[in-house]
């Protein structure tokens, strides 16, 4: 069955091969052996400068202009009012004070959003890694059971749990059998935070507990065999060997999984779509929502706001780096 | 089996099993049925008729109504156990309801009609696949169209990473030039800067250059992955230099050594990146939201996501194609999950 394809593959290979030699075999007399590096280069560098370098530069001049035009000679220069409109708050910890109360909501959500599904999220995932580690059968298929849900796409895993959530759904029939009561669970605000939460430790743990698995393989198993000889507990061997030696590629798990809830947006936008009201509204939605899908499009006040998020993303950013020199040197 | 006969006979404490063997097992369990589980229920309930979706409590698999064909009847009829009455036990099928009674006939004597009260019987049912909420997502969901665009961004897409990434990968690794450094520092660097801070330039960028509402407005801003440098010059610095000195011996041009020595060289680091690229491509949401706001240009993600926000949502079909979102990511995951969770674990990307 695949032999036709591999052919074809293979066909296609040698044409690709085929179709580039002559060009670049002039372009190499031209530049010389060393310098066509440049034309190896030349096509990434173009993608990087169009999308990711000059949109960073262009980020500044949107969040330093008003209006809802897109091309920036049209844009009237404002100085840092899209900064002072985000940022005008009596009480930075009551909306309600704030001119921009649904942004000031989103950050409170954000903030709480990304201490408890990182804490939660990394505390199953050492859990659920100890437990991957020891010596049990079928390690390789359990292993696959938790990273399942990584690969799905945020918008299926939503579907999955509003449809196992809605108010008539296997979750409260379930509750009704039990004689327990039944709860709208994403009607009511505080049980629609707790599920993007759960939802969202549920999709990503997978991935966490992977790369801290691989963590806790690293150990030399004769650190273990020592402390078994001197006949130390098993919560000491825990506290006082398999956390320290764990702690770099703890710090990694934490800083990265810090940066991905800063950002969170895909399911729960799926799921909740921020409500009810503004529950379950994030940082990333109040961006997306100001800059394209509310008119008019402030994009001014989207970029001024993504701004604000990259600050924040940068700052985790460094104690990534930080953290993985330690490693490197420790 | 013996590595379940070793399990089930190893003893961490003198008696059998102890309290930590006991809780391990546990936790594999509940973990077994709180992943799965959601998955697994929605495949069942994507078989259910739509009747039946809206049935509660849910019933754990797909039923359907059994229905006869009786002398006399042009349509089947639905039969139900009658439960109570003078007609306890038997098995009628439903010609019509009248207010509290149902009016019902023996298949097997179709002659005479009865009446039961309609608390007395209950539906008869069977196991039956609803496949029409699979097959109304070809007649009438546009599904195709859908598929098609997912499907052209995904390869198309993670073709051209393959190549550029390499490129790049291959001028950084194999060549010493002024200003190497530099371009790989440039280039790890937007790492740290992730598309979702750049929405509105990156939008900018892409209707100046006329590619919104096409799916090559998805395309071009996600192809230069710095991931995929990192991951191919990484591995690209670990092949032998003097095997491509060799080739030039012999004459062989800077691109063919690229093609037809580095890049074979590299294959299984580039089959660590197409999955991450198909995976990227084929899960990405909020990007194409902003760029595609055409109904034909929606990816599957899209389309998912806009007919969820129906008022009126029409679970069966909706699940129906959630099931075959997944399914192409779940068939490459259960085929290749050996090298994906390795791959993860020795790149720590995703």
């Amino acid at each position: 069955m695949f032999a036709p394809v591999t052919t074809a593959a293979a066909f296609v290979y040698r044409g690709a091969f085929e179709l580039f030699e002559r060009p670049m075999l002039a372009l190499q007399k031209m530049t010389g052996a060393q310098r066509i590096a440049w034309v190896f280069l030349f096509p990434n560098l173009l993608i990087f400068s169009a999308f990711t370098f000059l949109p960073i530069i262009l980020n500044f001049f949107y969040a330093t202009t008003g209006s809802d035009r897109i091309l920036l000679s049209e844009r009237p220069y404002v100085g840092a009012e899209n900064f002072a409109s985000l940022l005008a708050c009596e009480n930075y910890l009551d909306p309600n004070s704030c001119g921009r109360d649904i942004f000031w909501r989103a950050v409170h959500n954000t903030g709480w959003f990304v201490v408890l599904q990182v804490g939660f999220m990394i505390l199953f995932s050492l859990v659920t890694a100890l437990v991957l580690n020891r010596d049990i059968p079928f390690r390789g298929f359990f292993r696959s059971v938790f990273f399942y849900p990584v690969l799905l796409s945020p918008v299926v895993v939503a579907l999955i749990w509003k449809w196992i959530l809605q108010r008539y759904g296997v979750l409260n029939a379930t509750l009704e059998g039990w004689q327990l009561p039944v709860v709208n669970w994403l009607v009511e605000a505080d049980w629609a935070f707790f599920w993007i939460v759960f939802v969202s430790i549920w999709a990503h743990m997978g991935f966490y507990t992977l790369i801290l698995l691989a963590g806790l393989q690293a150990i030399p198993s004769d650190v273990y065999e020592a402390a078994e000889m001197d006949g130390a507990s098993k919560w000491r061997v825990f506290s006082k060997i398999t956390m320290p030696l764990l702690m770099p590629t703890m710090v990694v798990v934490i800083v990265l999984s810090l940066i991905r809830a800063v950002q969170a947006f895909d399911e729960i936008f799926v799921l909740t779509g921020g409500g009810p009201g503004s529950a379950t509204l994030l940082v990333l939605q109040f961006i997306y929502e100001t800059g394209f899908a509310f008119r008019p499009q402030l994009f001014g006040l989207a970029a001024a706001a993504s701004l604000l998020m990259a600050g924040v993303l940068l700052v985790l950013t460094l104690m990534q780096l930080a953290a993985t020199r330690k490693q490197a040197e420790g | 089996m013996s590595t379940v006969l070793s399990f089930l006979t190893r003893r961490r404490g003198r008696n059998g099993f102890d309290l930590t063997d006991w809780l391990t097992w546990l936790y594999l369990l509940a973990a077994v049925l709180l992943m799965f589980g959601p998955v697994f229920w929605l495949a069942l309930s994507s078989f259910k008729t739509e009747s039946a979706l809206q049935e509660y409590p849910p019933t754990l698999l797909p039923l359907a109504p059994v229905m006869a064909t009786v002398e006399g009847y042009e349509e089947p009829l639905p039969l139900f156990r009658v439960t109570g009455g003078e007609h306890e036990g038997k098995v009628l099928a439903q010609v019509r309801r009248i207010g509290l009674n149902a009016q019902m006939v023996d298949p097997a004597a179709p002659g005479e009609r009865v009446n039961v009260n309609i608390n007395d019987r209950v539906p008869e049912r069977e196991f039956t696949l609803a496949l029409e909420n699979y097959t109304t997502l070809f007649e009438r969901f546009n599904f195709l169209l859908y598929f098609w665009n997912s499907v052209f961004i995904t390869v198309i897409a993670t073709i051209i990473t393959v190549l550029f990434n390499s490129m790049a990968a291959f001028a950084l690794s194999k060549y010493r030039f002024r200003g190497r450094t530099l371009v790989f520092i440039l280039i790890i660097a937007t790492l740290m800067i992730p598309p979702t801070i750049n929405l509105v330039p990156i939008f900018l960028v892409v209707s100046e250059l006329g590619l919104v509402n096409s799916p090559w407005g998805v395309i071009w801003p996600a192809v230069a992955t710095p991931t995929g440098v990192f991951l191919l010059r990484q591995y690209m610095l670990t092949i032998p230099d003097d095997l491509l000195d060799a080739a030039r011996m012999d004459h062989a041009s800077e691109w063919r050594v690229y093609w037809r020595i580095v890049l074979p060289l590299s294959a299984p680091a580039l089959a660590v990146l197409v999955i991450f690229s198909v995976m990227w491509r084929w899960n990405e949401f909020l990007w194409p939201l902003i760029v595609l706001n055409r109904s034909e240009e929606f990816t599957l993600q899209l389309a998912l996501n806009s007919f969820q926000g129906d008022l009126q949502t029409a679970w069966a079909p909706l699940l129906a194609m959630t099931v075959l979102t997944l399914l192409p990511i779940t068939l490459v995951f259960a085929v290749l999950q050996k090298y994906i969770t390795a791959g993860i674990a020795q790149s720590g990307v995703k």
